[in-house]
């Protein structure tokens, strides 16, 4: 794995590790409030979201 | 598209958990190009291919969502693509109703099930199972909406609730024998009719979903673990599944059946390459339709 970057957190505002190899809509959890994040942009800069609650349907 | 020799593959999924990540590492293993594709942005005439979809060799379906997942199988399908797993086993997998009637149909042992479709069926349903029971939303996952009922004054209760707060997948309510199991119970993983690895659940309470906190830890596949659950599998429609057994004086019970298995804490617990014998099943598929093809 390459090497971590940190971007905001959009939920709390702290600082969330991303991996250097993170892909497309991966699912991180801010270390600081909990919260699930998903990658949305990998270039020029990473930025991140909060994801989507669970729905009804969701699972396995 | 590519050649048959080399394949491209769609995995279709709502975000990357550990799952895809794992499922994409297994894909670059073996050199094949992958396309990951956001089910939030697929959309389309339902005559022609998706937009947003490349076309692709082989399409694995990952979506949390039962009703995208079916959605989109039925549409590959009726465009003539084979995703895996198939309509017919998410639809199967991701309803209980039909999980139940698939494994009593096939001769399966499984745990005894009522349905009801109102407060009073439910309690006469009820009498007939017997209490404690079990009550399941027919849809949904990780343990969410599960209710070990005690009584019938229970029962009125969560059956007031479903009434009166549920939506129209509460519509139907599906009661289970309850099986005292200790908080522990067996996950088996089955890949193409074959039974490839098993987890032990453990938890302080009834409910053994990771999800909840439940702890994995590998076992060893013994001969009618393996019979019980390629038997449930087959029983779904085959494909890629994950089967919850129960250990029970009357032998393994299969619980649920699960068409887009969860397996971040079963490989190294099992020391079994689940993601590789994922791929490598999506690959078979497709080589298997380039044969025909030729």
């Amino acid at each position: 794995m390459s090497v971590a970057v940190a971007t905001e957190c959009p939920v709390c505002a702290g600082m969330v590790g991303v991996p250097g190899d993170a892909m497309m809509g991966e699912l991180l959890d801010c270390d600081e409030c909990g919260s699930e994040l998903e990658v949305t942009q990998l270039t020029p800069a990473i930025e991140v979201r909060e994801a989507p609650m669970s729905a009804e349907d969701w699972g396995e | 598209m590519n050649t048959p020799g080399s394949p491209a593959v769609g995995m279709v999924c709502t975000g990357v958990r550990a799952e895809e990540r794992m499922l994409a590492e297994a894909f670059a293993a073996r050199n094949v190009e992958l396309h990951v594709i956001d089910d939030r942005t697929i959309h389309g005439d339902l005559s022609s291919w998706p937009a947003g979809f490349p076309r692709v060799d082989a399409v694995l379906l990952r979506s949390k969502g039962h009703w995208r997942n079916v959605a989109i199988a039925h549409w590959l399908e009726s465009l003539g693509a084979q995703p895996v797993n198939a309509s017919r086993v998410l639809e199967t997998c991701g309803d209980k109703v039909l999980t139940t009637l698939a494994l009593l149909g096939a001769g399966v042992p499984t745990l005894s099930a009522s349905i009801a479709f109102s407060q009073e069926s439910g309690a006469l349903a009820a009498e007939g199972v017997g209490y404690p029971l079990v009550v399941k939303p027919v849809i949904g996952s990780w343990g969410r909406l599960i209710g070990k009922v005690n009584d019938a004054d229970a029962l009125d209760l969560a059956l007031d609730h479903k009434e009166a707060l549920g939506g129209a997948p509460h519509s139907v309510t599906y009661l289970q024998r309850f099986v005292p199991t200790g908080g522990r119970d067996i996950r088996s993983f089955v890949v193409h009719d074959r039974c490839i690895a098993a987890i032990a659940r453990t938890s302080a309470g009834w409910k053994t979903n990771t999800a909840l906190g439940g702890k994995a830890t590998g076992l060893t596949l013994d001969p009618e673990l393996k019979r019980v659950s390629e038997a449930a599998a087959a029983a779904v429609g085959s494909g890629a599944v994950a089967v919850d057994v129960f250990e029970t004086d009357e032998g393994y019970l299969v619980n649920e059946v699960n068409g887009t298995m969860e397996f971040r804490n079963s490989v190294a617990t099992t020391g079994v390459d689940i993601p590789g014998f994922v791929a490598d099943f999506v690959l078979e598929q497709f080589a298997q339709r380039a044969a025909v093809a030729r």
